[in-house]
């Protein structure tokens, strides 16, 4: 009589842990290699690290050389350029796409994948193949002079002031696909039912989606701008294969120009300091909109 | 049991296996992968094969090295150095101030060393009177690579003075073909800008504004003008620059397309590659302005310690590359002169016997200058906030007013 629940409970105990014993290497190692590390970038901010990390503390140097250096001015302002307009093209045209496909229209099995594939591919891909594009020595242009447009521009790759917009483009091409996919997905969610009612009712195409489909798409909204911006503030592969960061130093992002000065450069502590710049704007863009956004599930 | 029992064995063999082929070879890390430098390397690997020392090549591609150093840090923190690696100057001198580097003296005092290198290169390959690394040439940066045809063409005589070689970019501009062959890298653009400031301000304001970092020099209107002048270059450069390599630029020359390129003597290597004799096909001059100076970097090779001791094929590689003949074969090919003022010039080409009775009498004079663009003339950190204001300039984000001031700002925050 003693015995028997005290078994039972042993089992119990046992079924609870169990799981929790499988997580804990996992969930460690992410402490450790995420949030350790986070910790440390954060220390070694704070130091005169150069060439190898150093633990002589110097307070808020590091920050304060930072935001002297006009080369992380042009690198933060080229993020947000190339932020907003990357997140804001290609929600725009994935949204376009995904409503055009939903229309019930034939051959939908073989456009979808077409606009998806480029994301199949890998970033520095991306960014080999469309520098050749853009390259006016060898790419559109070159290819238009020989056709007989001879009087075609295009070399924005190699102005200081547009190629940043080029970054932009090819990086739209890559994700638009996958935009639409998330956001086709959601439209195939919203219940049939509801547009029918609408219709019933006298609603007009633009208002069904303007008053019904939009708001319903909601969560697709989410999931974009959650993937979209984190891909805009890590990207780093584009950017070097694309352009290399050039012309001069004009498309440096904040990703490129903490690469360069943790390892190249032998300055790592200023390095370190624009990493936890980066994580902080992440986090404050992110936080609140995250917050807002899942407190309403509730 | 038996399972963990013949793992662990098969890790002791692998183990044991990758020691010896560690005792056979020497693991290279280099930056050397254009045709004229990858033939110069060939020399030194065949010197050691026939020592019976294997060669396992490590190259990173990247003129400069700036990504040879970064797989360099990553080997080293991951407690895997190679054995040898190919660096520049003040990177040098960083390792060894991290005590990663083994000490050579034993070597040199064999091969006379102290005796033969210049002291304006010992500098970097000594770290507190110890010697770390082995130099295997000098280059210089103020060389003028010219085609002559297109020269006797256009009735070009080599320039001497900042006007004439301005007249004769014009010349050449008249003429239909791009005067100036440049390629579109930071390094690259500061290497350049290296001769304008010699040659605009003379060597004193050269050691005082790029090796002193003196923020008046800096500053200075001497500066600007050099800033100038590298806009009135900008100009004479095809609008396809940015991003491309060096020996692209080289073989614009080559080919007719361009009529100059303003590049170290490792340009040499390209068209003694294509075929090419000096004097016949190409013309090699110093930058108009700075003939008497001879601003140099060094290639060297640094030994990583291994355990407190320099190993075996270590002191065989050092050895080797300090050996006259080596020098000689090697610099014949790689278009640099050799680090020790021993080596006869018999073999060397023209513009090879000119670069050695330049460095010859430079040092002799005290005109021997270390390029802050090949990392000789200041730490890493500097030298890159250089690149950074010089391309800058160079693609048009500065004009040089702005360019002076932010040059004096981003070397002041880089210290």
């Amino acid at each position: 009589m003693a015995s028997a629940p005290a078994q039972a409970d042993l089992r119990t105990r046992l079924q609870n842990f169990i799981p929790k014993l499988v997580l804990a290497p996992s969930v460690a190692v992410i402490f450790l290699f995420v949030y350790g590390f986070i910790i440390f970038t954060l220390y070694l901010s704070f130091t005169d690290s150069r060439i190898l990390p150093s633990y002589n503390l110097v307070g808020f140097e590091n920050y304060s050389k930072l935001f002297r250096l006009s080369h992380w001015t042009t690198s933060i302002t080229n993020l947000a350029i190339f932020a907003s307009l990357y997140i804001g093209i290609s929600t725009l045209i994935g949204l376009a796409l995904a409503t055009f496909l939903d229309q019930k229209i034939r051959g939908e099995g073989l456009l979808r994948p077409i606009y998806l594939y480029p994301m199949a591919l890998s970033f520095i891909v991306t960014g080999t193949a469309w520098k050749w594009l853009l390259d006016p020595g060898i790419g559109l242009e070159h290819t238009m002079h020989l056709w007989g447009w001879e009087s075609f521009q295009f070399g924005w790759i190699k102005n200081s002031d547009y190629a940043i917009y080029t970054v932009v483009l090819a990086a739209v091409w890559q994700s638009s696909g996958f935009v639409m996919a998330m956001f086709l997905a959601g439209l195939r969610g919203i219940d049939n039912e509801i547009l029918k009612a609408a219709q019933m009712d006298g609603a007009s195409n633009f208002q069904m989606y303007r008053r019904i489909i939009l708001p319903q798409l909601r969560p697709a909204f989410l999931s974009a701008f959650v993937i979209l911006s984190h891909l805009a503030v890590k990207s780093y592969d584009l950017v070097i294969a694309l352009t290399g960061g050039g012309p001069g130093r004009a498309t440096e992002l904040p990703a490129t120009f903490m690469y360069s000065y943790t390892f190249t450069r032998n300055q790592m502590g200023i390095g370190a300091s624009s990493a936890v710049i980066m994580l902080m704007t992440i986090a404050a863009i992110m936080v609140p909109y995250l917050y807002a956004e899942l407190r309403e599930k509730k | 049991m038996t399972l963990i029992k013949q793992l662990k064995l098969s890790a002791a063999v692998l183990a044991l296996t990758a020691t010896t082929a560690a005792a056979a070879d020497v693991e290279v890390l280099h930056w050397w992968t254009s045709g004229g430098e990858a033939a110069a390397l060939n020399v030194l690997k065949g010197d050691l094969e026939s020592q019976n020392i294997g060669w396992m090549d490590m190259p990173v591609a990247g003129g400069g090295g700036e990504a040879a150093m970064t797989v360099l840090r990553a080997r080293v923190t991951s407690g895997n150095a190679p054995t040898a690696v190919q660096m520049l100057g003040f990177d040098i001198q960083d390792w060894a101030k991290e005590g990663a580097l083994a000490n050579l003296n034993d070597v040199a005092s064999e091969g006379g060393w102290d005796a033969v290198v210049p002291a304006a290169l010992q500098r970097f390959s000594k770290y507190e009177d110890q010697w770390v690394a082995a130099p295997v040439n000098v280059h210089s940066v103020n060389w003028v690579w010219a085609n002559k045809k297109l020269f006797d063409d256009n009735n070009i005589s080599v320039p001497t003075t900042w006007e004439e070689f301005e007249a004769a970019m014009q010349t050449l501009q008249d003429a239909g073909v791009t005067p100036i062959a440049q390629g579109g890298q930071p390094w690259q653009e500061a290497t350049l800008f290296d001769s304008v400031v010699m040659a605009t301000g003379g060597p004193e304001f050269y050691q005082k504004a790029l090796i002193d970092l003196d923020p008046e020099a800096l500053g200075s209107d001497t500066m600007k003008q050099a800033f100038d002048r590298l806009g009135v270059i900008r100009e004479n450069v095809d609008d396809n620059f940015s991003g491309r390599d060096w020996n692209l630029a080289t073989a614009m020359v080559i080919n007719g397309e361009a009529g100059m390129q303003i590049m170290g003597d490792w340009a040499k290597g390209e068209f003694v590659a294509a075929g090419q004799v000096p004097d016949e096909d190409f013309l090699c001059f110093r930058f108009p302005g700075t003939q008497d100076q001879v601003m140099f970097n060094a290639d060297q090779f640094a030994m990583f310690d291994q355990g407190g001791t320099v190993s075996e094929e270590q002191a065989a590689l050092a050895s080797a590359i300090m050996s006259p003949s080596f020098q000689a074969a090697f610099n014949v090919v790689k278009g640099s002169v050799p680090a020790r003022t021993d080596v006869p010039d018999t073999d060397f080409d023209a513009c090879g016997k000119k670069g050695m009775a330049d460095l010859a009498q430079a040092a002799e004079a005290d005109m021997l200058f270390g390029s802050l663009a090949q990392g000789h003339g200041a730490p890493a950190s500097i030298k890159n906030a250089y690149y950074d204001v010089v391309t800058a300039f160079f693609n048009g984000s500065f004009d040089s007013e702005t360019a002076t001031e932010e040059l004096v700002t981003a070397i002041e925050i880089a210290q």
